[in-house]
């Protein structure tokens, strides 16, 4: 479905604005419909049929996905419900490799003959390729699990809420935002769920049932006065839970100069502050462009990491793989391989982690049927480690995979996405205002906004949704028109302090981007709040 | 799967909406077949074939609408999921910006956008048509990543107020990325075309290999405000924020680039340089689209910008009654009117300025200004009395495409290409450009 045929059926309208990144898959279907698994049985029989089917045409590997993709969009605005969309996606891919290179094929006729002649096609295709292939594809050896099951551990899933509730808490935001004086509100409830089964010729048949939940809005307000408009959106995070994140939780709650959330979400009280927010943004002082120390929260800094650590260490760009669209990576082998590559300071521990409970990226094996792991990727400032899957694994001396392979669906070629990448708390025992009380002239960040960085991951430009200026160790106001403009290496020799695990949060993306075709990847980065020294400010401010 | 007739999509439609009991009922029917190769590090990737179909089945009573899809066309599966889609209209909520589907619409003569030929490309095609590009790549001693991808699909709807539609349509796209061996020199190339036949992955390849040697060696400039040449590439990301951003709603609203105090907008004002012609045609024969959009509505030619004045915005048909206006929906694609000076005269007769390729990860800073942050990529180059004197490193710039429509400085002669960040083919001009706002330099290559 193309994006704007989604728009049009969803009726988002200017929703769109505040969507400008998620591309939408799927068709919508009825709520209520069937939204049980198909059975094991079944999907054991079809991936057998097409492992079958592949040997004897000569393949010497094969991996098969079913997969069961099930959405679910409410979209309100003011006091409408516009949509309520359901959309699945239910069908095989089919991955091979035959004269040692890789073929694939989809289809959505499940039938043997479909099957068969879909898993035919994929060998053709790999024998085709294999003509004008330098080097055959060695994969590392994974061993068979077996008939095995995993299943994201949710506390209520979010597909079986009644509708009901779902609209009555997104107009009870809206109605939030408008009380507070908003003249525009949108708010959204996305929901995910991935029945996907993988059968490979290793000796795997892996069920799984992996759920997402990400409730956001954006609050609108004008001075119809002087044209001006602002923004607010909602400092919530996509997690990789169930409803359960849409219960508010004091326990949760840190509260500062606005409040924010760890693992559950009061979306009416955020919007609430949100509508006086954006009022607050209007009368905001212009910023006076030049160096400030930066204190990021998590709700900003998630994203920062996420286009400058995360994409950087994927190994496929590092490579070249990427090289056409989303581009190559800074940190070359040369860099890793010395050991001694200063990527950032003393502080800047990054961890990648498959198994993170709660986080988006959280699966018990990938794609290519490798189990979920967690290994570190900057230790004490130093390069030490990528992200790699089972085709380039022995490039980096690695004796198995990280389990980094995904695909968007069943109809797409499953392949090396970011694993959940997220910068370690201090170990000094350190709060916001600890942090704060000690920058001279700064800003602090809350949310995220623009972001924009270099194809080799060096030079990044990022605003936020909320900044606040800070004096000698106190906020003083607000201030807006902020962008920040650094060069990855130089910003994380700057991080001067991370506050302590009391302050950790994650933040994420529902819909990063990469590969060609284009496919969308969760992921989650975590992080406590953060400070960077002397980081150059640009004020944004233009007239048309 | 093949493509389905205009008589067997009329006929399965027709049946499938025997079954409606609702006060209204539109189904779309669509389906693909398409083919991809990737390659990079100068050998095949991923690459893989896809064949899909969807019917969306929309029920209405009063402004009670549910929506459901089905890729099961035997008359029980398609009589159940009508059933559902009516089930889910007397469950939803009621929506006030519901409005009633469309009657019977007259569509223009359909334009040339499906090309048999495109269809019937085979993977041992695609794979021949990507070693050409591999060889340009290995004889210059440059390493290749590239993408090729050719689709064939067909789509069609049917409402029970009469109203029927049908298309097909083909596509081929190509891209290519050639980097020196020692990482110091990048060049790109894009073309997409509906006919096979007008794609060259040989030529296509030889520009980029041109742009990756010759951008080789790049020298640091100081960031600031410099005269630009944007090759069509790097124009068209730009460009399409600013016709993608032409909503009425959001303009009537007052948050919107178009909007203006007290609740007016821009429609009918002079915006940008009045050399500046922008609009749609679907019958344009180099940029062939649907004659009619995913909701019935016939997609004529629309006039979005003349001589610099905002002339036409696009509304949903809910806004359009509303306002009591037309509802003109969203383009498929866009054409901007150019000169005749080639890219070489261009630069012939540029003074001192810069000329960009590529630019790259365009995100929204301001709305208020339309303001857009990204980078250039993939080869640019000083300019210094009409020649082109050293490639120079890659710069992060901070523009509106209003303020960059409004320091036009030439235009040349329009060709199609094919928009890095959104895909979208489109028709537009070289364009040097004025005072083009670069607020610091990056050391990617």
């Amino acid at each position: 479905m193309k994006r704007k045929d989604f728009l049009y059926l969803t009726g988002m309208g200017i929703s769109a604005s505040m969507l400008s990144r998620i591309p939408v898959f799927g068709s919508p279907v009825l709520p209520g419909h069937d939204m049980s698994p198909v059975d094991v049985a079944l999907k054991k029989r079809m991936a057998d049929v097409a492992l079958n089917a592949a040997r004897s045409k000569g393949a010497t590997y094969t991996d098969v996905r079913i997969g069961r993709y099930l959405n679910q969009f409410v979209v309100t605005r003011e006091n409408k419900v516009e949509n309520i969309v359901d959309t699945q996606s239910y069908g095989m891919g089919i991955r091979v490799i035959a004269n040692g290179c890789w073929g694939f094929a989809a289809t959505d006729k499940l039938d043997n003959d479909s099957i068969a002649k879909a898993t035919e096609l994929a060998v053709s295709i790999a024998k085709e390729n294999a003509r004008i292939q330098t080097d055959p594809v060695q994969l590392i050896a994974q061993k068979g699990h077996g008939e095995v099951t995993w299943k994201t551990p949710i506390e209520r899933n979010a597909f079986e809420v009644p509708m009901k509730e779902k609209t009555d808490l997104l107009l009870s935001v809206n109605d939030a935002a408008m009380k507070g004086g908003a003249n525009y509100v949108n708010s959204i409830l996305f929901l995910v769920n991935e029945q996907k089964y993988f059968a490979s010729t290793d000796g795997s048949y892996i069920d799984q049932d992996i759920h997402r939940i990400w409730p956001t809005f954006a609050v609108t307000k004008i001075d119809s006065k002087s044209g001006k408009f602002e923004t607010r959106q909602s400092l919530s995070a996509p997690r990789g839970m169930g409803y359960e994140y849409m219960i508010p939780r004091e326990s949760d709650k840190i509260k500062g100069v606005t409040t924010l959330y760890r693992d559950r979400y009061d979306m009416i009280e955020d919007a609430r502050a949100a509508a006086t927010q954006a009022e607050q943004k209007l009368k905001a002082k212009s910023v006076e462009a030049g160096k400030y120390d930066l204190v990021l929260d998590p709700s900003h800094l998630w994203l920062t990491i996420h286009e400058s650590v995360g994409h950087p260490t994927e190994l496929d760009r590092v490579l070249g793989y990427e090289a056409n669209f989303a581009g190559t990576s800074f940190l070359t082998l040369d860099k890793w391989q010395s050991g001694k590559f200063n990527f950032g300071s003393k502080n800047v521990n990054i961890v990648a982690d498959k198994t993170q409970p709660g986080s988006l990226g959280a699966v018990g094996y990938d794609d290519e049927g490798v189990e979920a792991k967690k290994w570190d990727v900057i230790k004490d400032g130093v390069l030490v480690n990528y992200q790699a899957i089972r085709d380039q694994a022995h490039i980096i001396g690695l004796k198995e995979s990280q389990g980094c392979c995904y695909s968007q669906s069943w109809q797409d070629v499953q392949f090396q996405r970011m694993a959940n990448i997220s910068l370690q708390p201090g170990k000094t025992p350190m709060g916001l205002n600890d942090m704060i009380k000690n920058v001279e002239k700064g800003i602090y960040i809350i949310g995220d906004s623009s972001f924009s960085i270099d194809q080799q991951r060096y030079n990044f430009q990022f605003s936020g949704q909320l900044y606040y200026e800070i004096k000698n160790g106190k906020i003083v106001g607000m201030l807006n028109d902020v962008a920040y403009q650094s060069n990855t290496q130089e910003f994380w020799n700057s991080c001067a302090a991370v506050c302590d695990q009391h302050d950790y949060r994650l933040g994420g993306s529902f819909f990063d981007g990469k590969g060609q075709p284009m496919q969308a990847s969760a992921v989650s980065h975590g992080s406590s709040t953060a400070l960077f020294k002397g980081v150059n400010v640009i004020n944004t401010a233009r007239k048309i | 799967m093949a493509i389905l007739s205009e008589d067997e999509c009329r006929a399965i439609l027709k049946k499938a909406l025997s079954y409606s009991k609702a006060n209204e009922c539109e189904i779309n029917f669509g389906g693909s077949d398409s083919g991809n190769i990737r390659y990079a590090r100068n050998t095949v990737s991923t690459s893989g074939a896809l064949s899909q179909t969807n019917m969306v089945i929309s029920s209405a009573f009063g402004k009670k609408l549910g929506v459901v899809t089905t890729n099961e066309y035997d008359d029980a599966s398609v009589e159940k999921a009508v059933r559902l889609s009516e089930e889910l209209a007397q469950l939803a909520p009621e929506n006030p910006e519901f409005v009633s589907f469309l009657g019977p619409q007259t569509y223009a003569p359909r334009s040339k956008t499906f090309v048999p030929e495109t269809a019937a490309v085979t993977p041992a095609q695609r794979t021949d048509m990507v070693d050409q590009s591999l060889k340009i790549a290995k004889d210059n001693k440059l390493i290749a990543a590239g993408f090729l991808q050719n689709s064939a699909g067909f789509s069609s709807m049917m409402n029970s107020h009469g109203l029927f539609a049908y298309n097909t349509s083909t596509d081929i796209n190509f891209s290519v990325t050639l980097r020196s061996e020692d990482g110091t020199g990048s060049g790109y190339s894009t073309k997409g075309y509906n006919d096979v036949s007008k794609l060259n992955t040989l030529a296509s390849t030889k520009i980029a290999a041109q742009k990756a040697a010759g951008s080789k060696g790049a020298k640091a400039i100081e960031p600031g405000k410099y005269t630009v040449i944007l090759e069509p590439a790097a124009g068209i990301v730009l460009l399409e924020q600013l016709y993608g951003g032409l909503d009425a709603r959001s303009a009537d609203e007052g948050r919107s680039f178009l909007s203006k105090p007290g609740g007016k907008t821009k429609l009918g004002e002079k915006m940008v340089d009045e050399r500046v012609n922008i609009y749609s045609d679907p019958s344009h024969p180099d940029l062939p689209t649907s004659s009619w959009t995913g909701d019935g509505r016939p997609q004529e030619k629309i006039t979005w910008i003349e001589k610099g004045v905002v002339k036409n915005l696009n509304y949903s048909r809910y806004w359009a009654q509303k306002q009591g206006v037309k509802a003109t929906p969203y383009p498929d694609s866009i054409i901007m009117d150019g000169g005749t000076a080639t890219l070489e005269e261009l630069i012939k007769g540029t003074e001192k300025g810069i000329l960009v390729t590529r630019l790259w990860y365009i995100r929204p800073v301001d709305p208020q200004t339309l303001l857009f942050t990204g980078l250039t990529r993939d080869g640019t180059f000083y300019i210094e009395n009409g020649q082109i004197k050293f490639p120079i490193k890659n710069l992060r710039f901070n523009e509106s495409p209003v303020i960059m429509l409004n320091n036009l400085d030439a235009l040349g002669k329009p060709e199609r290409t094919v928009s890095g960040e959104s895909s979208q083919n489109a028709l537009i001009p070289p364009m040097r450009i004025r005072d083009f706002t670069f607020t610091s330099l990056s050391d990617a290559v």
